[in-house]
């Protein structure tokens, strides 16, 4: 069956229609998992992990807040190694390389994953077909609204939290593995049949938190959480390749015509090092021009942090910290306000933080000439990456922009059609490159508006007419045969199948 | 045993190396290899034949460098080759 | 790499054979070049070449490869009287026997005190199109030290800035080597605007920015330029050859200064914001 983009999706679910899709059809809400009499706490993992009494066909749950410096999902594994527990689904709401779940997809402990990031040897094991069952990618917001709906049931949630207190209530921001905003596991918290919150630190009193005991039937104390500095994973320092500075310029430059910049906008960025320099190139033109923004929301850094001490947002909505710095200015700064990642980018909610934002820059694996934009694969079809809040994103902000190179080391952005499609193009407004900028037909009110600029502005075409110029016209690419996965949707249905990358 | 070395493996770039042979034996390894391998191996040969060789053993290692960096390359390679005592 | 030269803006592009170069690396980057400048789809602007000097073993080499229709300037380092008049006659002779239409220009480096004394000579001398200042190897030449506020540059800077104004030529600045310092290249910008240079080396792309902005006329000058210019329009109906402006005497000079300003301002396309007569 295909879906309205022409990508082919399984029969038994729903096919993607469009980005608004989702009006046509009621929120779904399954029970909020009933108040719990009172927390069990535990200090023998084994032990509980016993008593649990996982079977085959259940669903655990992880968030990975604590990113690559996680050390409960590895825990978690190894005991349903050792039970050789069969045939269970997880879904972490991401899974970095250090996680050390490869044995058992392998030998089949493991269903189906759902997961809004992979990346890493999994991504390896995953795309040679080693699976059982299939792998869903989600976004954060559509994650969120799965759990809600029931349409993936947990039925235990193996929470990390750095701080738990003697009710157990549960805390990112406190203890010696302080990860900063616990956002993702929130759906899980509320949703999940039973829910388990694994701790290193057991204080009397939590100044603030965001687990609520009512929702906490057991508490753990391991050793350790983790390693904290492993939060800290991947770059979050403004570029320095003049490639990436010349793209946040002329990003910055576009932004400013467009007159988006003005007292009260709000914007996000991704946390890569391009898309700092962008912000670090807008909060220039902000200063210039005595200019306070309402809110900056997203993967919080501490450039940010920055700009929110410099008083050029008032708030910050945090759904993920990327640094430590963000983890004290959470703890520190009450307008550094944790969301959960139904607040920022379920459809359902209608106050999501997505759907206020004026601007959301963002990056890009591949694009095509409709304006999809793909980040789960690369062009050889390996699982890089993943939507998170890519599409939640792009579809609730006003404006829309995707910055990249036009081909790194020859490797094309621009394909007539990308490999898999994890953005929709109706959400996608501009594509910035160093070597020109593209806008969507679709918005002509944009087209008009820079009329006037000398900002080199091409049809998506022009660009990859250019690019092939440049780098030549790359061999078409045979895609896979055996679905290994499904990209999901923020509304639940399936705008692409994921092919093993062989 | 003569040899010709020239370029490197920084990104964009290519390490190519030539050595005498009884035939001509191609052997191409690019990080692009699926999308650009027919090309790469395009470029080897047209500048073989301007320079009326048809008699090498060729080794490309090619982080995605174009067409023309190859070339300048693989002329310089040569070149090396050539000077070689 | 050099497929992204000509991204970043620059009026000229300068290629490197000489001191970025390894001495064992110099066959390789001369067929790169050669081969980049024969098939790259982008080109900059302008491209020129900084060569070996002449009394290096590189320097007939580098031109005997880089001399084509597709160059449009040689830098020399080191450059003497002798020296520029040498690589005058040896392109004039390429030229002929590759059959190249175009006329290579040169632009000498200024950055030895013997050069520095003989500028307006090397400023005289066929081709050669502009000077470029080369600060560095001067204060290594005279043993003195280059400070930020750049003193010790006024003097080389203005007799360059002189010359080449004499001689219709453009004074191209010293480049300014702390990358991360935007502040001190701002600085050093100003110290070289001061004294007349008319343009800049940059040696990375990110200070590319920076010295547009600052070897362009600004808003406000282009804009009084503009005002000036409509009110001696309006003057010149009356007959009147000299006016007042916002309580200033507006004679020839200024009005020629304003056309300066104007046309330079046309050059960089600054006038898209403005009405243009």
């Amino acid at each position: 069956m295909k879906n309205s983009l022409g990508r082919s999706v399984p029969s038994n679910r729903r096919a993607y229609v469009s980005s608004n899709d989702f009006r046509l059809r009621d929120r779904k809400l399954i029970e909020e998992k009933p108040t719990s009499k009172k927390v069990v706490f535990s200090d023998n993992l084994e032990k509980t992990f016993i008593e649990l009494d996982i079977k085959p066909g259940m669903t655990l749950s992880f968030h990975h807040h604590l990113r690559s410096g996680d050390g409960v999902m590895n825990l978690i594994a190894k005991l349903i190694k050792e039970a050789d527990i069969q045939n269970i689904n997880i879904a972490p709401s991401s899974i970095f390389p250090e996680y050390e779940i490869g044995d058992l997809i392998q030998n089949g402990n493991i269903i189906d994953i759902h997961t809004n990031y992979l990346n890493g040897p999994i991504s390896d094991i995953i795309g040679s077909g080693s699976l059982k069952g299939k792998l869903f990618m989600h976004t954060h917001g559509g994650r969120a609204r799965a759990i809600e709906s029931g349409e993936i049931k947990i039925d235990v949630a193996f929470l990390a939290c750095p701080a738990v207190d003697k009710e157990g209530n549960g805390s990112g921001a406190f203890g010696p593995n302080a990860c900063g905003t616990l956002g993702y596991a929130i759906s899980d918290l509320k949703y999940a049949k039973k829910v388990v919150l694994i701790t290193d630190t057991i204080v009397d009193e939590l100044p603030k938190w965001q687990f609520d005991h009512r929702y906490v039937d057991i508490v753990v104390k391991v050793p350790s959480l983790g390693d904290a500095k492993g939060i800290v994973s991947g770059t979050t320092r403004i570029t320095r390749d003049p490639i990436g500075l010349k793209i946040a310029r002329d990003t910055a430059q576009l932004v400013h015509e467009l007159g988006i910049i003005k007292n009260g906008f709000s914007m996000q960025t991704g946390a890569g090092g391009t898309s700092l320099a962008v912000a670090d190139a807008i909060k220039k033109i902000m200063i210039a021009n005595d200019i306070k923004g309402s809110f900056a929301s997203g993967g919080i850094t501490s450039y940010f942090v920055e700009m929110l001490k410099e008083g050029l947002f008032k708030r910050l909505y945090d759904v993920q910290c990327f640094d430590l710095d963000a983890v004290r200015s959470y703890r520190e700064n009450d307008d550094h306000i944790a969301i959960s990642a139904s607040m920022y980018g379920n459809p359902y909610e209608i106050e999501a933080i997505v759907n206020k934002l004026d601007l959301v820059i963002l990056g890009a694996a591949e694009v095509d000439l409709d304006f999809n934009v793909n980040v789960t694969t690369d062009s050889f079809g390996k699982i890089i990456g993943g939507s998170g809040g890519h599409a939640d994103t792009a579809h609730g902000a006003k404006l829309t922009i995707i910055t990249s190179t036009l081909a790194k080391a020859r490797i094309p952005l621009i394909k007539e059609q990308v490999r898999t499609i994890t953005t929709p193009g109706e959400d996608v407004d501009i594509i910035v490159t160093e070597r020109g900028i593209a806008i969507n037909p679709k918005r002509d009110d944009l087209i008009k508006k820079l009329e006037k600029t000398k900002l080199p502005i091409f049809t998506i075409k022009e660009l990859m007419d250019l690019q092939h110029r440049i780098s030549g016209i790359p061999k078409e690419l045979p895609v896979g045969k055996n679905p290994v996965g499904y990209v999901v949707y923020r509304d639940g249905s399936i705008i692409d199948t994921i092919y093993s990358s062989r | 045993m003569k040899v010709g070395i020239a370029g490197s493996l920084e990104s964009n770039d290519v390490l190519v190396t030539v050595r005498p042979s009884e035939s001509l034996i191609i052997d191409i390894h690019s990080i692009v290899d699926l999308l650009f391998h027919d090309q790469i191996e395009k470029v080897v040969r047209d500048t073989l034949k301007e320079k009326n060789i048809d008699k090498l053993e060729v080794t490309i290692e090619d982080k995605g460098a174009l067409d023309y960096t190859i070339r300048a390359r693989l002329l310089t390679a040569l070149r090396r080759m050539g000077d070689e005592k | 790499m050099v497929q992204n030269a000509d991204v970043f803006g620059a009026d000229v592009v300068i290629f490197d054979l000489e001191d970025s170069v390894h001495a064992g690396e110099k066959d390789n980057a001369r067929h790169l070049l050669q081969d980049f400048f024969n098939n790259n789809p982008t080109p900059p602007k302008k491209i020129a070449v900084r060569i070996n000097a002449p009394d290096s073993p590189f320097y007939d080499a580098d031109l005997g490869s880089i001399v084509s229709d597709k160059i449009d300037y040689i830098v020399l380092p080191k450059a003497s009287i002798q020296t520029t008049q040498k690589l005058g006659s040896d392109l004039f002779q390429l030229e002929q026997n590759k059959q190249i239409e175009k006329r290579i220009d040169i632009i000498p480096i200024i950055e030895l005190a013997c050069s520095l004394i003989n500028a307006h000579k090397i400023a005289a001398t066929s081709r050669v199109k502009a000077l470029l200042f080369g600060a560095e190897d001067y204060c290594s030449d005279l043993e003195i030290k280059r400070t930020l506020s750049g003193e010790a540059l006024v003097y080389p800077r203005s007799l360059i800035a002189t010359t080449c104004k004499a001689y219709g030529l453009i004074a191209i600045d010293t480049p300014f080597t702390d990358v991360m310092d935007d502040e001190g290249l701002d600085q050093d910008c100003q110290n070289g605007v001061m004294l007349g240079m008319s343009a800049k080396a940059a040696i990375h792309p990110r200070q590319i920015a920076i010295i547009n902005d600052k070897f362009s006329p600004g808003q406000d000058q282009i804009a009084w330029s503009l005002k000036v210019i409509k009110a001696e329009k309006e003057a010149s109906k009356k007959g009147l050859g000299v006016f007042s402006l916002d309580g200033k005497m507006i004679d020839k000079p200024i009005i020629e200064r304003a056309m300066k300003t104007l046309n330079r301002a046309k050059e960089y396309q600054m006038l898209g914001d403005f009405d243009e007569e």
